[in-house]
């Protein structure tokens, strides 16, 4: 182990296999205290797995996951006592009602007697559910039910938050609250959470995390994954001095620049103006060396801008499998 | 401690809220009361025999058959919800879960036999009562209902379908129970066998007012290797 005593989280080459099917493939991640890390990926990836595994509530096929420290196969019970889980589709004690089913957790959580009720006070006034105390959970709506969970999670006033889906079922409202209260405990807690919703983790992580049928594709902050979503993507229209000049001429020249990975020709227009697309190479900005060919050669520039890639663009590359 | 008090007390009064305890209960008291009073005074007899003896149709064989149904949502139901996810990922052991969840059901059971109280009272009016049997009839009857509910929480663990759970602990319950019965047809060497695994066999000294340590010992382990069977179980069940 390369105890470095600030990572909350060290996931070591976990995998695991249902039957024949590979749910997680060898996959190893640090969190380090403090941070709040975005889990993406499509349906099936392997998240909730990883998660469940994170928690001990499921035993990794080969690996091993740490938590402050504590190895989880080890000493589980140490391992658990750090975290405060919601689990996928917040999984709740449907006959209780809420304010008994928050006693049971601080109980079983062995939150000390004298601080119950001030944690439950705590808790329900940040998580919204003051005026649902006295409901059968199974009463309520599902983002209620949703809070409730959360509420639970945060009961002990645990380090560290791992978060299945927190904001699913939520309406747009709810979720804005939901999100505004993850970002509020982002500054005190750490936390893991997954979500299919992408701008969300551009609001709240500081760090995103990337699988893609079983296998880690991405790890890396918001801005990095942001830039690189299809490299800088640079819209260019000039038009060459002379009429002779051809687009495939323009383009191998524009091809050359430092900076630049691929060109692509979208229109000759009938006035002798050329549009191109232009894809950087990673964060390279190329678009001082263009303006510097465009003068060299003489073509008059007409318009050139660059389009930022968008975390949609790298989810959608690095899950498709269209590796650069 | 304190958490297997805590999940105890909970099922405890989720048995009360749910309509299956009473039903459960109200079967066992009024088919008891049938049985009872019916051979109290066909024949006549001042004796509790009648509540403790086992017999194809007996207050211990409608326990076999109830106990199971109660027992099985102990932990079925929380696989089949997912709450099992929370509790399993709370910092407390397996084996604290299915104490807990043992001892809650437990409770609902004896609470059911403290009611027939009311029979022995009944037979105690009518004439001198002797109260040996009575105690060690008692005292077989709580056995028995122990490791009845163990095995229930140990058949509760199998599935997350209550459906499958109950066929199989209502099964394994009334299989132990009738399995006596059959030991005359058997020859004699698998008939003691038979007879030393049944659950309703062991019941027959407690009921006359002897105690034999072989069937405290019977139902004590029964209790035991069900409950390890279940902690077991329910680990490999999120592994
Ligand atoms: N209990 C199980 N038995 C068999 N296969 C399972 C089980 N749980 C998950 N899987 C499989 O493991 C893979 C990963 O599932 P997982 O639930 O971890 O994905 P996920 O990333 O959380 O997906 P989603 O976004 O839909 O929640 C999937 O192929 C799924 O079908
Ligand atoms: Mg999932």
């Amino acid at each position: 182990m390369d105890g470095s005593s600030d990572a909350l989280i060290e996931a070591h080459g976990l995998s695991k296999n249902y039957g024949t099917t590979q749910a997680v493939r060898d996959v190893s991640f640090r969190v380090s205290r403090g941070e709040v890390v975005g889990f993406l990926g499509p349906n099936g990836a392997g998240k909730t797995t990883t998660m469940k595994i994170l928690t001990g509530f499921l035993r990794p096929t080969a690996g091993h996951a740490v938590l402050g420290g504590v190895d989880v196969a080890e000493d589980p019970l140490a391992a658990q006592a750090q975290l405060g889980y919601l689990p996928e589709g917040a999984p709740l004690y449907d006959e209780m009602m809420v304010v008994d089913f928050l006693r049971y957790v601080a109980e079983l959580r062995g939150v000390a007697p004298g601080d119950r009720a001030s944690r439950m006070r705590t808790v329900s006034e940040r998580c919204g559910i003051v005026d649902v105390l006295g409901k059968d959970i199974v009463q309520l709506s599902k983002g209620y039910r949703q809070r409730v969970a959360l509420a639970q999670a945060m009961l002990h006033d645990p380090d560290l938050l791992i978060l299945d889906e927190p904001t699913s079922g939520l309406d747009p409202n709810q979720i804005i609250e939901i999100r505004q209260l993850i970002k509020d405990l982002g500054r005190e807690k750490t936390i893991i959470l997954s979500t299919h919703i992408l701008p969300e983790v551009q609001a709240t992580c500081n760090r995103i995390l990337i699988i893609n049928d079983g296998q880690l594709v991405a790890d890396d902050s918001p801005e990095a994954l942001t830039g690189q979503g299809a490299g800088a993507v640079i819209k260019l229209e000039l038009k060459p001095a002379s009429d002779s000049v051809t687009g495939d001429q323009v383009r191998s020249l524009l091809a050359e620049q430092p900076g630049v990975r691929a060109v692509d020709l979208l229109a000759t227009e009938g006035d002798g103006v050329l549009r191109f697309s232009i894809r950087g190479k990673g964060s390279v900005d190329p678009r001082e060396a263009l303006f510097a060919a465009a003068v060299a050669n003489q073509w008059t520039l007409l318009e050139m801008h660059r389009e930022r890639g968008s975390l949609e663009d790298t989810f959608r590359r690095l899950t498709r499998g269209e590796a650069s | 401690m304190a958490v297997i008090w805590s999940i105890a007390k909970t099922e405890l009064r989720a048995y009360f809220d749910s309509a299956i305890a009473y039903v459960c209960i109200g079967a066992f008291l009024g088919g008891s009361a049938l049985v009872f009073y019916t051979i109290l005074f066909l024949q006549g007899q001042v004796s509790m025999r009648a509540l403790f003896m086992p017999s194809l149709i007996s207050p211990s064989a409608l326990l076999a058959l109830l106990i199971p149904i109660l027992t099985i949502r102990l932990v079925a139901e929380e696989k089949r919800t997912g709450t099992i996810e929370l509790l399993t990922t709370f910092p407390i052991r397996d084996s604290e879960v299915v104490l807990g969840k043992f001892l809650g059901a437990l409770g609902l059971i004896l609470a059911a036999l403290l009611m027939t109280l009311a029979f022995t009272f009944t037979v105690a009016t009518l004439g001198h009562l002797d109260w040996g049997p009575v105690f060690t009839g008692y005292l077989g009857l709580i056995l028995f209902a122990t490791a009845l509910t163990a095995l229930g929480v140990m058949c509760s663990t199998l599935s997350e379908s209550q459906i499958v759970a109950a066929v199989i602990g209502v099964f394994l319950a009334l299989g132990l129970y009738f399995v006596d019965f059959l030991h005359v047809l058997l020859p004699s060497g698998l008939g003691s066998f038979v007879q030393t695994i049944s659950i309703s066999h062991h019941l027959s000294d407690l009921s006359r007012g002897v105690i034999d340590t072989r069937d405290v010992l019977y139902y004590l382990s029964v209790t035991a290797i069900a409950l390890l069977l279940a902690e077991r179980s329910l680990a490999r069940s999120h592994a």
